[in-house]
């Protein structure tokens, strides 16, 4: 129980540690933050019901007023522009990257935290977030992904590489603290 | 740890958190339909009077809370620019400021551990479904101490990585952090049992 609680206290902190890491830049132009990183591993190495609590943790203490999101923000205010839908799908795709990590017993830690990390972290969240924009914006399915999603998604696939090569590399360091599989 | 509440007293600090709350989310369900300028820059005139009781600094802190949202604002600009819409991005951008103004407004004048006890008063009756109260106000009490000493650990994998090599350290910073970071869970894990663990 303990260990539990810690772990999700753990990852929570880490998300936000993560947050704070200089941003890299593609040569798209755009920046590429570390913090959605965190909801990947979160995923990856917690599993699905503890990964899931721990963003959720993070994004409580987001909420009552800490200015931990990426680029020192925070605060009630970030939940309510159209973007908010990824702080919402953020939990749920943390969710579904440890479920798939479960599925995928069978394979390497390395390929299996990859696949769960594009199909939890890129693929979940933007089902939420894109929808989510699109509703809040009353734009169309085309202005939706043009300004939600196409922007992001290069950065996005190299996170969810590195986040399992990294996953990989924690399995190996410690190999008792994978607890998503 | 940097908070983003102002420390100072007024009459809207010592309004109770839960009704701040109340009222953000009753203006958040009023605005939302609004599509009509002139309503919506009314809005935002609220929210500026609000700000302006607290005195010109909290204007200004207000202003600087909006900046992280304007590239968001010239995005939503230029694609209904190009799909000539303008008007309607209008609309868009202006409601977006007025809620996010108003929801600044109340974090700014809700003390930290004023919120805290909100959410976890307010999570309580999870309790019915086996979810105790006390294990989430451990867990918040252990990423407040764990993000300062992450911080501290991540400065040190830098100092400790600029020292050796010449190359960027980027995201190669990440796995050694997690590590570490678990480590540390391990053993906080350890002392809370040792000493009596969680009812």
């Amino acid at each position: 129980m303990e260990r539990n609680i810690v772990f999700i206290a753990v990852f929570a902190a880490l998300i936000a540690a993560l947050g704070l890491l200089p941003a890299i830049t593609l040569a798209s132009g755009i920046p590429i933050t570390a913090q959605t990183m965190g909801i990947m591993l979160a995923g990856t190495v917690l599993g699905a019901r503890k990964g899931a609590l721990a963003v959720l943790l993070f994004l409580a203490l987001v909420a009552i007023g800490l200015p931990l999101l990426a680029g020192g923000r925070g605060g009630l205010g970030v939940f309510t522009t159209p973007w908010a839908g990824f702080l919402f799908g953020w939990p749920i795709a943390a969710f579904v990257t440890g479920a798939v990590m479960y599925a995928t017993r069978g394979m390497s830690v390395s390929l299996a935290a990859i696949s769960a990390s594009v199909i939890g972290g890129i693929g979940a969240l933007y089902l939420i977030a894109v929808p989510y924009y699109m509703v809040m914006t009353g734009t169309g399915l085309t202005g939706g992904i043009a300004t939600a999603m196409v922007p992001f998604l290069p950065g996005d696939f190299i996170k969810a590489i590195v986040a399992g090569l990294i996953t990989g590399a924690i399995f190996r360091a410690r190999p008792a603290v994978l607890m998503s599989r | 740890m940097l908070a983003l509440s102002i420390e100072q007293q007024s009459w809207a600090h010592r309004v109770p958190v839960g009704w701040k709350l109340a009222a953000l989310f009753c203006a958040t369900v009023v605005v939302f339909p609004l599509t009509d300028l002139r309503l919506l820059f009314g809005c935002i005139a609220l929210a500026v009077t609000l700000y302006l009781s607290l005195g010109r600094s909290a204007l200004m802190m207000g202003l600087v809370a909006l900046k992280p949202v304007w590239w968001f604002v010239i995005i939503i600009a230029i694609y209904h620019g190009f799909i000539g819409d303008l008007s309607r991005g209008m609309v868009i951008i202006v409601k977006m400021v007025a809620l996010l103004g108003l929801a600044n407004f109340v974090t700014m004048t809700s003390r930290l551990s004023d919120m805290m006890d909100w959410v976890i008063w307010a999570l309580s009756p999870l309790r019915l479904i086996g979810v105790k109260p006390e294990r989430i106000a451990l867990a918040f009490a252990l990423v407040i101490r764990f993000i300062p000493s992450l911080n501290h650990r991540a400065s040190v994998l830098q100092d400790a990585w600029r020292a050796r090599a010449k190359r960027h350290l980027g995201l190669r910073i990440v796995a050694p952090l997690v590590i570490s970071a678990l480590d540390d869970g391990e053993v906080t894990a350890e002392a809370l049992r040792a000493r009596g663990g969680v009812e």
